[in-house]
């Protein structure tokens, strides 16, 4: 709870924040701050500069436009909870939602925060992943569009650069029978994930299904099933699929859970996906 | 609020501060002048300090002072004291290394103190702190208490030779092994009762003054016990005369026993005040608190069971290593003895039990009493085997148990491990909760949950434990350094309304509201014409604490004696007010009356007289005010069963508790409501442990992983179910109450109603042996998985 | 560095200069002397120091003072009419001994309360427990800190707070 020191600014217009990311020292963004505080209090970062963007105007708020529902970066996770737009056209995302952390949390966190953040067992990264998101990053240069799939490089790495905002996410609404999936491990409800599956799954009138199958909490940065999408859309059943998942994981262990336990999980929680949706009248 | 009886559900005195954010926690305390403390710690388990820079810490924004070991060591500051007294198995005393307030030469363990950084900021001495250069000499550290004992480990202490605190002993070895000789069936069981931290949710906090006028220091200090932490302080510490040392501990925010012990941080702060002048304040960050706050449990444990063939145990023997941390704490080395083999009895008729312990340090966190303290070790040990060998034999678990209760009409029962319990009445404790846990149905919910592809199981936990800790003469001859007695005073004033000081410290207890029921049903004053004071020894009278769940039936006592010379005394004002003799006085509902007439005298008007004495009795001292000394004759037995259900998902290793159930026999209640408050959170403390908490150390740094709020999982709202409750009631016998003591009794019985439960479950697929606390998703899969 | 900020603390502005690592729990608890929040962790998961800003909770040790500059701040000081007259959340834990040692209890009951409107007062003990994930209690067991919330959700509907 003793910070350390560092300079503070609010800029109102997104240039201000352009010229604060070029100043030296180690200059960091400031959104939600429900991972940067905490971290801030026990010392583990000693920023010189915290750059407070929760004043921007145009950077919150969720809207439909060109067939596509943008996410303005400062949104809260609990406005996307509450949304009935969200609810309606990305369910998946408030699937999630309650997943993430606390309360008190999500009135403050935000969606970019968390996918600029890139904890490789969060929530939003894999839901972006298994939607096929479009992160909107502004910088001095104008603006540029990164893929879901090119965004996350690393763990706690992403692919934006020095001197690089991300404003918003562009997502297209899934396919008209498309339905989604999410189900996490954790150790209490708001914890870390342990394992977690975010799911996109298009569905054919026969029946056949073609998921998007995003894994996280199973290494450096969450992980779309594609061969494992491949065995199902090809007709392939549960076993099947849960065979396949080994080719597509390769999960490191951690202090709680051993790589092996984490891939067995992993296959437990894509057994039980394909189960419901098999049983789904909706679907 | 008008006049309570004891029994009733009366609402807390206490709950309108803290419900408004009223109440006054050290932390809150706003004091003149103050600094801030931040201390520094060591980041190894092991190693010299060669030497520390504080230069250019001193130079540092609002530093008023740094203080390093050496500066405490020069000041010939005691160490830190080990108040009870264990002799090993060959009568020698058990191994006192120095316990020095900062580390001077050698640090010990991972949050070991190394330096003192007062500042005009907290945010400033912590700024100073990291400016601080020690140069550390990292040495080899024994971190597992596997092989701690083995005598190439890395030494703790030079003057501990092997890591041995002492080798200790309970019980008679060669009526146990000629038992077993005869034994039809002998179960074996090798369990860990895994470390824990306490975690009350106020973090320890302290805060000192120094009066350079009179000399006198004032510490502010989250404790349990003040009046033993100004005794420790005093006589063998910082030599500050007691009664140069005022100690308050004002609203406390939980214990759990953490707070019962004298740490260095206080012990600091104090001496620091006098030397700077000013007053000094620190609160322990959450990462500090894991660090640094006395650990509970960490045994390793073999034990053996014989019995005949139907089922009577014959003998039991017990082989315990427990880990004592880095340096003895101040209670540490009564735990894992006189707490804890004093109970292998159990609720059992067992004639001859045989216990072994040795206490290894480590190089980590102190280990000292936590809630239950020695008692739920014992107990999840006898528990624990009792069901183990009802699945060898065949027996059901709860009949097993049954055949071998202490009858009710066998009291006072000597057991072979030197405890006379009471007063109990075991069997229909079991009844209600086998009743209340619909335990004739599991066999058809074990068949749905298996249809379903869940496992089910169930499992008992009868326990008892010894508290109202207890008969000073006889814990004086086990080795305390202290007596257990408690003290009250009922101090009225002439208006009528009335005081109680009390020894105890109430921090959750509710002893505001309970130990004002008492008084308002023995003397007929309405509830809010009392107020309980404690926690300050210069309000109350020198009084022993809170702990061990002895504050009803000790302090309650006390105060029960107390009430008892005020209405002694009020006979005498009264029929010297109706012109009576004193031997046709009597008392009722707050009022004195003549037998036989209707003259009376109610006690306001009585102790009024006692205060204005215009007309009063010539050989009677005025006032009326009172105090009592109580000092129990026996411990006091609270029993109990408890029945937990438990579904395991086999895919996930996931654990839920879907049924938990306790009965339990604490002799009278006096509040049923506040009873009931300390059951369920004692149970959650215990399901903690049996599902979730584990204080794991990284074997080679000695780093704390589970070192957070995030990563030692404490339960929470949704881990747990709501609570089925249940009572019988048999009074103790010994006390003028009536009453035996609730706090404990939840934490004690929960960890072995919950893995036999597990282990029930897993019993269907054979892996009922392999499974330790906290049974963990990822060890219960493993335990399945374990072929 | 040092600025100065401002805000509403229950219904009376406030302001005072603070450095920019300043907490909003310290700005209350160190600045205005209001220690009915308190703090439990340093890593945002104990819930001791919920506070409601702007109208939703929000735990005040992840949030910087200079943060909530012209925020409205509601804090356990602020929800009791008057000494007497309690909010009838805080009258459900006292009436079901929904707290013990009382340090949790103002970030309880702070979330409590947000937890009931964020679900138009429609809670069930399972909404509860679930809704409590980010507040630690070592004391009650939470049995009846659900009971007392279950109670309070009633109230507030019935006293239409």
């Amino acid at each position: 709870m003793k910070a350390p020191d560092f300079a503070y600014a609010r800029p109102t217009v997104l240039s201000e924040v352009f010229d604060l990311l070029d100043g030296d020292g180690d200059v960091r963004l400031l959104a939600g701050g429900q991972s940067l505080v905490p971290s801030l209090n026990m010392r583990l970062s000693a920023p010189s500069l915290l750059v407070d963007i929760n004043r921007l105007p145009g950077l919150s708020g969720i809207e439909a436009r060109d067939g596509v529902v943008r996410i303005g970066a400062l949104t809260r996770h609990g406005e996307i909870a509450r949304s009935a737009l969200i609810a309606e056209r990305l369910p998946l995302l408030a699937m999630a939602a309650p997943h993430i952390a606390h309360a008190a949390i999500r009135n403050r966190g935000t969606f970019g925060g968390s996918i600029a953040l890139a904890d490789p067992a969060a929530e939003w990264p894999a839901c972006c992943l298994a939607l096929g998101a479009t992160m909107v990053v502004a910088s001095r240069a104008g603006e540029r569009r990164v893929a879901a799939g090119d965004f996350f490089t690393g763990l706690f790495a992403t692919a934006l650069r020095r001197g690089e905002v991300l404003v918003a996410i562009e997502i297209a609404s899934p396919p008209a029978g498309s339905v989604a999936h999410f189900s996490e491990l954790a150790r209490r409800r708001g914890d870390y994930a342990i394992v977690g599956l975010a799911a996109q799954v298009a569905r054919a009138e026969d029946g056949a299904m073609d998921p998007r199958l995003a894994f996280f909490g199973v290494g450096d940065r969450p992980v779309l099933a594609e061969a494992t999408r491949r065995v199902i859309a090809g007709g392939g059943g549960i076993a099947d699929a849960q065979a396949t998942l080994g080719r597509d994981l390769a999960p490191t262990g951690d202090a709680e859970c051993a790589g092996a336990t984490k891939l067995h999980l992993a296959r437990v929680l894509l057994g039980r996906a394909m189960a419901a949706l098999r049983t789904r009248g909706d679907a | 609020m008008g006049n309570v009886k004891i029994g009733e559900r009366v609402q807390r005195k206490e709950d309108r501060r803290f419900l408004t954010g009223s109440g006054r926690y050290v932390d809150d305390l706003q004091l003149a002048r103050v600094t801030y403390a931040y201390f520094l710690r060591s980041p190894h388990a092991h190693a010299k300090i060669r030497k520390i820079d504080t230069s250019k810490a001193a130079a540092s924004v609002g530093v008023v002072q740094i203080f390093t070991g050496k500066d405490v060591a020069e000041a010939k500051v005691g160490g830190l004291i080990c108040g009870w007294v264990v002799k090993d198995k060959h009568g020698n005393p058990h191994k006192a290394p120095a316990h020095p307030a900062m580390a001077a030469d050698t640090v010990r363990h991972v949050g070991d103190t190394v330096a003192m950084v007062i500042a005009a900021t907290a945010d400033q001495a912590r700024d100073a702190a990291e400016k601080i250069e020690v140069d550390y000499e990292v040495l080899p550290a024994q971190i597992n208490l596997a092989g701690a004992l083995d005598p190439k480990a890395p030494q703790v202490h030079a003057d501990a030779p092997g890591n041995l605190c002492y080798d200790w002993e309970l019980g008679d070895k060669a009526a146990v092994d000629a038992a077993f000789a005869k034994a039809a069936h002998v179960t074996k069981l090798d369990l860990v009762n895994n470390r824990l931290v306490p975690n009350a949710m106020e973090p320890r906090a302290a805060a000192a003054e120094y009066d350079r006028g009179t000399g006198n220091y004032t510490l502010y200090t989250t404790s349990q016990n003040p009046h033993v932490a100004r005794l420790v302080l005093s006589a063998f510490v910082l030599g500050i005369p007691e009664h140069k040392l005022r100690v308050i501990a004002p609203d406390v925010g939980g214990g759990f026993g953490s707070k019962i012990f004298i740490y260095p941080e206080e012990t600091m702060l104090t001496w620091a005040a006098g030397k700077i002048g000013r007053s000094i304040k620190w609160t322990a960050e959450r990462s500090e608190s894991f660090m640094t706050d006395a650990h509970g449990r960490d045994h390793v444990t073999h034990a053996e069971l014989a019995l005949d063939a139907k089922g009577k145990i014959l003998a039991f023997k017990v082989d315990t290593i427990a880990n004592l941390g880095a340096y003895l704490s101040t209670f540490a080395t009564a735990v894992p003895t006189y707490l804890y083999a004093t109970l292998l009895a159990g609720q059992y008729t067992t004639p001859v039990i045989y216990c072994n312990v040795r206490a290894a340090f480590t190089h980590t966190t102190p280990v000292d009493a936590y809630r239950g303290a020695g008692r739920p070790e014992a107990t999840y040990v006898v528990e624990s085997i009792v069901s183990k060998a009802a699945r060898e034999m065949k027996i059901d678990s709860a009949e097993l148990r049954r055949r071998n209760y202490i009858a009710k009409d066998a009291f006072p029962y000597q057991t072979p491990v030197a405890l006379t319990y009471d007063s109990g009445n075991y069997a229909p404790i079991l009844d209600q909760a086998m009743k209340l846990a619909d335990y004739a149905g599991i066999d058809a919910r074990k068949a749905a949950a298996k249809a379903k592809g869940k496992l089910r199981g169930i499992g008992v936990c009868s326990y008892i434990e010894a508290c109202g800790i207890a008969p000073s003469a006889v814990v004086g001859s086990l080795g305390a350094g202290v007596g257990l007695w408690e003290s009250a005073q009922l101090k009225f004033n002439p208006t009528g309304n009335l005081q109680i000081l009390t020894g105890s410290h109430s921090h959750g207890q509710g002893h505001e509201t309970t130990f004002a029921q008492i008084v308002s049903d023995k003397l007929g004053i309405p509830l809010d014409q009392i107020e309980v004071v404690h926690g300050d020894t210069d309000k109350v009278p020198f009084g022993m604490g809170t702990y061990g769940s002895r504050s009803l039936p000790v302090g309650g006592s006390a105060i029960m004696k107390a009430a008892d010379k005020i209405i002694a005394k009020g006979k005498k004002v009264a029929a010297h007010l109706m012109e009576a003799a004193e031997a046709d006085i009597v008392f009722e509902n707050g009022t004195f009356k003549v037998t036989g007439t209707d003259k009376a005298v109610p006690l306001g008007q009585a102790v009024f007289a006692a205060y204005v004495p215009h007309n009063y009795p010539a050989d009677l001292e005025p006032g009326m005010d009172e105090n009592a000394f109580y000092d129990p004759s026996n411990f006091t037995y609270p029993s109990g069963t408890q029945i937990c259900e438990v579904e395991v998902d086999p895919d996930t290793g996931v654990v839920d508790i879907v049924n938990f159930v306790a009965v339990d026999d604490f002799g009278n209640i006096v509040n049923p409501m506040v009873v009931e408050g300390q059951v369920h959170g004692g149970i959650v403390q215990g399901v903690g442990q049996a599902l979730l908490e584990n204080a794991a150390y990284d074997e080679k740094t000695g780093q704390l992983i589970s070192g957070s709020y995030m990563d030692y999982t404490m339960p929470r709202a949704d881990d747990v179910p709501s609570f089925k409750l249940g009572y019988e009631v048999t009074p103790c016998p010994h006390n003028p109450l009536g009453v035996k003591g609730c706090g404990e009794a939840g934490a004690i019985a929960a960890p072995a109603a919950v893995m036999n439960a597990v282990r029930d479950a897993l019993a269907a697929v054979g892996a009922q042996d392999r499974i330790e606390m906290p049974a963990t998703p990822q060890r219960v899969w493993a335990a399945i998985n374990a072929h | 560095m040092t600025m100065s900020v401002a805000m509403t603390v229950n219904g009376k502005a406030v302001s005072g200069n603070v450095e920019a690592r300043t907490l909003l729990v310290q700005f209350l608890r160190e600045h205005l002397g209001m220690t009915g929040t308190h703090v439990g962790c340093d890593t945002s998961q104990c819930g001791a120091c919920v506070v409601h800003v702007d109208g939703v909770s929000v735990k005040a040790c992840t949030m910087l003072a200079v943060q909530a500059e012209g925020s409205k701040v509601t804090t356990i000081e602020g929800l009791a009419a008057s000494p007497e007259k309690l909010h009838p959340m805080q009258e459900a834990f006292r009436e079901n001994h929904g707290l013990q040692c009382g340090f949790c209890t103002p970030g309880m009951v702070m979330s409590a309360i947000d937890l009931v409107k964020r679900h138009n007062y429609a809670v069930t003990e399972e909404i509860v427990r679930h809704g409590l994930e980010g507040n630690l209690c070592r004391c009650t067991g939470y049995h009846n800190i659900v009971k007392s919330i279950l109670a309070g959700a009633q109230a507030m509907k019935a006293a239409g707070v």
